[in-house]
Order: C-alpha cells, then sequence, then structure tokens
C-alpha cells in the first residue's frame, strides 16, 4: 500500500524517493509510471561509467573484482566485456598499490576511476589519496596534475561491524586538493560520477552499499550520455518555511522521511541534499538557513569534527544573526560500529531521531539539556 | 620434501668494468663510452659533487632551511642519466638530482628550487631537493619513501599505451625496499607487464638503519626473482658498470615491455641530511674510506685520464669554474624575490575556486590596511 502510494506521488513529477526497508525493496511498475523512466543507483552508476569510458579512451577502472566478477557489488558489470581487460584491470589485493598506480597513470595523461571495495580499505591507501594525489599539483606547481577519481560505498552497511561501517566524508573533506562528492539519488549518481571523472582534480566519490538497490525516477534530461551535475551545488530535495535539515547519501532518505512525519504535525522542513562535501554549498545551506532560522544537521560519521560541525561553524560565521535556535547535530554514535543488530541500530541515526531533533529546534519539544 | 635455504649458496655476484684503480677488468664486457660522453659524464659528476658541497653549506650557514647530498652516489646518478634517452620518465626518490642535471636542468634553477625564489619552478612550494620538471620529464620529488614505485607501474602503464619508445624509470632507496609499495610497485609492474626500470641505490644506510637491520635477503637483486621480475646487481660506484648496465636493461625493458630491477651497490657518504650526523651511528674510518679510497668520481677520473681525454690542469680549471658558478647562482639566489601572493592560492585544483579567490582578496586588502603587520617581501 506503502509502494503504491509512493509510485503515484512519483508520477507527479515528484521525485519522491523509496526508502530501503530492510528486506522489502518496492520496484517500481512499469503500469503505473507516465513518462518517467526509473533507474537503480547502480544502473546510474554503471551507465555513467560505460558512457565515459565510451567517450574517452583514456578512461579506465581499476580494482579488485570489477572485471571477471562485475565488480564486488556489480557497479561495473558488462564493463570488461566491453572494453577488454586494457580499460576493466583486477589488481591483486593491495589498496596502496593500486592507488599509488592509478594516480602513476593519472600523472601521465591517463584518467583512472579507482574502485575500493569499500571506503574502509582506503586507509590502506590513504597516503596515496592525500600525498600523491591530493597535493600533487600544488607541490608540484601545476606541472602534475591527476585527474583520478577515487569511489566506491562509504559508511554503514547492515551487519558488517566496525572495520567495515565508517563514514569517511569528513576526513577526506578537510584535505585541500580534493573534491569529494556523495551522491543519493540516481540522478546524482549519474550526475555527479560523469562530473567527477571529466573533472582534472582528483575527486573522491562516496557511495553507499544500501542505495545501490534502490529506484528513482530519472528525466530524459538524465539518461542523455552528455549530463552533468555541477561539482559544488547541493540539491533542495523538499522545500520548508520552518527548518533546514542538510543531510547526504543515505540520510537523505531518512531526512525526507522525517519531513514527511513533521509535515503532518504542522512542521514544513527545508531538506538539502549536500551532494558536494568538498566544496560545501555553503551559500545555498546558509541561504535556507536565512529563510527558516533553524538548522539540524544530519551524518552517519562520527560527531566530532564531522561534516555538521563543519556546516555549524559556516553557518554560525555567515548567518549568526539569523538562528533562532541553537543547532542541532544528528550523528552516528562516538563509538566503533557494534555488529548486534540492536546495538547497530542504536548506533545509527533514525528517523526518529531526526523527528525529535527538528522538534526541538522548533521549540516544539524541551531541549535535551533542559531534560538532563 | 627440501625447504629452500634462506640464505643461497653464494651471493649473486656484482657487475663490474673498472676495478677501484680505474683499471678495466679482464673479460669484462661492456659498452664502449667515447670521448665526448665520457668527458661529459665526468664534468657532470664534478659539478654535481660541487653543487652538493656548496648547498650543503649555504644550509649549515642558515640561509636553506635542508639540503641533502649525493655523495658517494655520483656515478648512478651520471652514468644512469647518459644511458637513458631524454624520453625515459624518471620518478625519483630524492637522491637522484644527477639525472636533472645531465638533462639540463641549470645550477640556478637548482639554487632557485633551494631557496624558494619567485624564478623556482616549484613556485617556492617544497622544502629544498624536492626538484621537478615537466619539460626533462622528471617527476617533482615527494617525501613519503617508496611512493613512486605503484606511481611508476602507473605510469608505465600509460606509457605503454601511447606506444613510445621508452620506459619508466623509479629510483628507491635500500630502505624503500621495506615500505608495502615497494612490493605492490613490484608485483603489479610484474603482473601488468609494464616497462618500469626499478633502480633501487642500495647505499648500506636509511639514516642509521644498516642494510643489516634492513632485510635479511642477500641484498634487493634477489628479490626481483620473487617478482617475478629479471633483476641484475651492479658495482654503482663504476660508472662505466652502471652506464652498460642501465643500457642494456633498458633495451630489454623496452622490447619485452616488462620491469627489470638493477640494484646499484653504493655507499651513502654523506650524512642522510643536514637534520642527521652519521659520525653518531658509524665509524669516521668507514665514511672516509668510501669518500677517498672507494668514490667513484676519482674511479672515473682515473680512466678518463688514462685515455688523456682529461688532465690535471683540466680538473683544477673545471673545478674553479663550477665552483664560481654555484657561488653566483647561491649569490643570486638569496638575493631574489620570493614567490608573489597568488602562489599561496594557485595549483591547490586546475581552476581557483571561489572561496580561495575571496580569501586571496581578503588577504589582499588586509595587507594593504595594515602593512605593518605584514612582512615586507610578500610581494602582494
Amino acid at each position: 500500500m506503502l509502494g503504491i502510494l509512493r509510485q503515484r506521488v512519483a508520477c507527479k513529477g515528484n521525485p519522491a524517493p523509496l526508502s530501503l526497508e530492510q528486506g522489502i525493496r518496492v520496484i517500481a511498475s512499469k503500469a503505473f509510471s507516465s513518462s518517467a523512466k526509473e533507474m537503480t543507483v547502480r544502473e546510474a552508476l554503471n551507465s555513467a561509467l560505460d558512457e565515459e569510458m565510451s567517450a574517452d579512451p583514456k578512461v579506465f577502472i581499476m580494482g579488485e573484482e570489477v572485471g571477471e566478477y562485475q565488480g564486488a557489488y556489480k557497479i561495473s558489470k558488462g564493463l570488461l566485456d566491453k572494453y577488454g581487460p586494457e580499460r576493466v584491470i583486477d589488481t591483486p589485493i593491495t589498496e596502496a598499490g593500486f592507488a599509488g598506480i592509478g594516480v602513476g597513470a593519472a600523472y601521465y595523461g591517463l584518467r583512472p576511476v579507482i574502485e575500493f571495495m569499500t571506503f574502509n580499505f582506503s586507509m590502506q591507501a590513504i597516503d596515496h589519496i592525500i600525498n600523491s594525489a591530493a597535493k600533487s599539483n600544488y607541490m608540484s606547481a601545476g606541472q602534475m596534475s591527476v585527474p583520478i577519481v577515487f569511489r566506491g560505498p562509504n559508511g554503514a552497511a547492515a551487519g558488517v561491524g566496525a572495520q567495515h561501517s565508517q563514514c569517511y566524508a569528513a576526513w577526506y573533506g578537510s584535505c585541500p586538493g580534493l573534491k569529494v562528492l556523495a551522491p543519493y539519488s540516481a540522478e546524482d549518481a549519474r550526475g555527479l560520477l560523469k562530473a567527477a571523472i571529466r573533472d582534472p582534480d582528483p575527486v573522491v566519490f562516496l557511495e553507499n552499499e544500501l542505495l545501490y538497490g534502490s529506484s528513482f525516477p530519472v528525466s530524459a534530461e538524465v539518461l542523455d550520455s552528455s549530463f552533468c551535475l555541477p561539482i559544488g551545488k547541493a540539491k533542495i530535495e523538499r522545500e520548508g518555511k520552518d527548518v533546514t535539515i542538510t543531510c547526504f547519501s543515505r540520510m537523505v532518505d531518512y531526512s525526507l522521511q522525517a519531513a514527511e512525519i513533521l509535515a503532518k504535525e504542522g512542521i514544513k522542513a527545508e531538506v538539502i541534499n549536500l551532494r558536494s562535501i568538498r566544496p560545501l554549498d555553503r551559500s545555498t545551506i546558509n541561504a535556507s538557513v536565512r529563510k527558516t532560522n533553524r538548522l539540524v544537521t544530519v551524518e552517519e560519521g562520527y560527531p566530532q569534527h564531522g561534516v555538521g560541525a563543519e556546516i555549524c561553524a559556516s553557518v554560525l560565521e555567515d548567518s549568526f544573526e539569523y538562528l533562532d535556535a541553537p543547532v542541532e547535530r544528528i550523528c552516528g554514535a562516538d563509538v566503533p560500529m557494534p555488529y548486534a543488530a540492536n546495538l547497530e541500530r542504536m548506533a545509527v541515526p533514525q528517523v526518529d531521531d531526526i523527528v525529535r531533533a527538528v522538534k526541538r529546534a522548533c521549540y516544539r519539544s524541551s531541549s535535551l539539556a533542559a531534560t538532563a | 620434501m627440501k625447504f629452500i635455504s634462506e640464505y643461497p649458496e653464494k651471493r649473486i655476484p656484482c657487475y663490474r668494468v673498472l676495478d677501484d684503480e680505474g683499471y678495466p677488468i679482464a673479460n669484462s664486457m661492456y659498452e664502449q663510452v667515447n670521448k665526448e660522453t665520457a668527458v661529459k659524464m665526468y664534468e657532470n659528476m664534478v659539478t654535481l659533487q660541487v653543487l652538493d658541497a656548496l648547498f650543503y653549506e649555504a644550509q649549515r650557514q642558515g640561509r636553506i632551511s635542508f639540503y641533502l647530498t649525493t655523495t658517494g652516489e655520483e656515478a648512478i646518478n651520471i652514468a644512469t642519466a647518459a644511458a637513458l634517452t631524454p624520453d625515459d620518465v624518471v620518478l625519483p626518490q630524492y637522491r637522484e638530482p644527477g639525472i636533472l642535471l645531465w638533462r639540463g636542468f641549470t645550477v640556478q634553477e637548482f639554487a632557485n628550487q633551494c631557496f624558494g625564489t619567485k624564478h623556482d619552478l616549484g613556485k617556492g612550494r617544497q622544502m629544498p631537493v624536492h626538484y621537478g620538471s615537466e619539460k626533462l620529464n622528471y617527476f617533482t620529488v615527494s617525501s613519503p619513501i617508496a611512493t613512486q614505485l605503484p606511481q611508476a607501474a602507473g605510469v608505465a602503464y600509460s606509457l605503454k599505451m601511447d606506444g613510445k619508445r621508452a620506459c619508466v624509470v623509479a629510483f628507491a632507496g635500500d630502505g624503500a625496499t621495506s615500505e608495502g609499495d615497494f612490493h605492490a610497485g613490484l608485483n603489479f609492474a610484474a603482473v601488468m607487464e609494464a616497462p618500469v626500470m626499478f633502480i633501487c641505490r642500495n647505499n648500506g644506510w636509511a639514516i642509521s638503519t644498516p642494510i643489516s637491520e634492513q632485510f635479511r635477503s642477500d641484498g634487493v637483486v634477489i628479490k626481483g626473482q620473487a617478482y617475478g621480475i629479471r633483476s641484475i646487481r651492479v658495482d654503482g660506484n663504476d660508472a662505466l658498470a652502471v652506464y652498460s648496465a642501465i643500457r642494456a636493461a633498458r633495451e630489454m625493458v623496452i622490447r619485452e615491455q616488462k620491469p627489470i630491477l638493477v640494484e646499484a651497490l653504493s655507499y651513502r657518504v654523506g650524512h642522510h641530511s643536514t637534520s642527521d650526523d652519521s659520525t653518531k651511528y658509524r665509524p669516521l674510518q668507514e665514511i672516509d674510506h668510501w669518500r677517498t679510497a672507494r668514490g667513484p668520481v676519482g674511479r672515473f677520473r682515473k680512466w678518463v685520464q688514462r685515455n688523456e681525454w682529461w688532465t690535471d690542469r683540466d680538473e683544477d680549471e673545471f673545478r674553479g669554474h663550477v665552483r664560481k658558478q654555484v657561488l653566483s647562482a647561491i649569490q643570486a639566489a638569496d638575493k631574489m624575490d620570493k614567490p608573489s601572493l597568488t602562489e599561496l592560492f594557485s595549483d591547490v585544483y586546475h581552476e581557483l575556486p571561489s572561496n580561495l579567490s575571496e580569501q586571496e582578496k581578503s588577504l589582499r586588502e588586509t595587507i594593504k590596511r595594515h602593512p605593518q603587520e605584514f612582512p615586507v617581501d610578500v610581494a602582494v
């Protein structure tokens, strides 16, 4: 029933995303959609890679399982058959190795797309990402540019524990020389990946495993092979006037669900899908806060030095007088991710957390400090 | 059931052409070097020596913040450079400025980088000895050890696609072979069949760590076989041996399109850098022995002079001339303006992003309003 309701909303032209309830996936039924085609995030990424590889022979993919296995998460499905082993390279297990090789290839003019099976493993290559890729153009005074993309799933999945669940948006987001993107919808995935591949600077592309199977309506414009989204621009997924919610990746889905719930209680939340962690779209965020006067930041990652902390600072610097309430930060718990399902649920933000935070920001419930 | 011994019965032999007195060893095959090349090689080795001595002193005088010398490894540097072509792409570690010197990097350009002047090709971005030149196919030096090894495999992969009759040459020291990147770089290059020559300058020391504490294998050459990579051990202080070995290796790398590992045995005569005092961990006599009796420059000089291609008078004149050149370059660099404010913000990205552009504007305005609070040598 819920699925059918969502279909109707989708047809009206609102890009209402489908949430991924554990085990239940609502798939678009062609009978209901009018002209809007649906595409999963996985298909969006695959088609973006395919089109960019077709358009530019210098683009190639490298990573573990990307070729014969069709990709650990099937993102590179079919590409080995289409482009051959010289452009879809299966690597031995060495993140440091293939990240370094990718950077070297980029130094000499190729455009590699390096896949990390999860960004948790990128830590084994982080020296190459930061010291070989991010800083090279600056350190070499423009002689060594690095048009590389590092992509893969980031953040929590489900039941994979501490070493497979960390969100790296804040870590990479703090580094000058890098661009850091976090797509949410299929449109985001296509547009931002294409932009990343075409960009002359190194880009860290943070996907989300649980979103790969999510389906979104895509317009003809999005399906066109020249489609591209600008890097550094956030998207207002839902307009509102009472409170601004900033989020990225899977948390966009949760925030939209929270906004639905809040709307029934008369609170109109504006949901901003950041899309770009670095550069951060400070102007869109601040314009929204100046309109709503209240801010709730949402992220999966750890609280300290997180994306929300940066957004708070930005808003305090640019829009202090416009705030009517303290900023609320919703983050993952300050613990390594536990495995047990009940504990994991407590360690990751849930829709209810966002709803409660918004209400606190709107003075509809007492602050946490008051109840302590 | 047979275990392979951890130590081979015999150590891998070392290829040599000249003995310690500069006489060709009987029955040693080598590629002939004509007078012009030999003299150019010798002159470059001397220039490198003089450069090192004077820049080291400049650091000691507080004129530059840091320096590291290539003393004792002049043959590895120059003979390798002479054996390559300008199309071969070099990824250095940091003790290979001789390659740049051979290819035409001027003494003034070296000084500009060390002093971080406005004419520095590197725009004053990096600490001294971190040279780089796109024009001369020499990748900018990067401090983390061994990162250039997997990068080299990547560059070679790209070069292979270009179909050029050239190869990639990546340098590493003995210490670098302990890094994970050494394993990844060599393993990958072998699997990918990348045309890259790995040259390991085994100079016996990684700061204070002697090779006996770095690895337990028979040096570095033996590691090639573990990766399926053909390798050779050469006397790194024998300019002719290095020249011949690199010429042969290069031929193989390009013709067969696979990696080769060259271990060049040498001795790091200087301290690791100006931040090091190696007399604290090794005996003075040892350093002295390798600086004088076993040094590569003197050994090659003996051979060149015996061929009557060089005289003692040439030596004095040339050294005097180079010394004057280097001193005046240092003088000039010391007085030169530093890079302008624009270079603080440029090249972070391909295009200057709006936030940095705003910051630059705001900084310029602040400097204009409060000039007394900013150093006078920041060209606005």
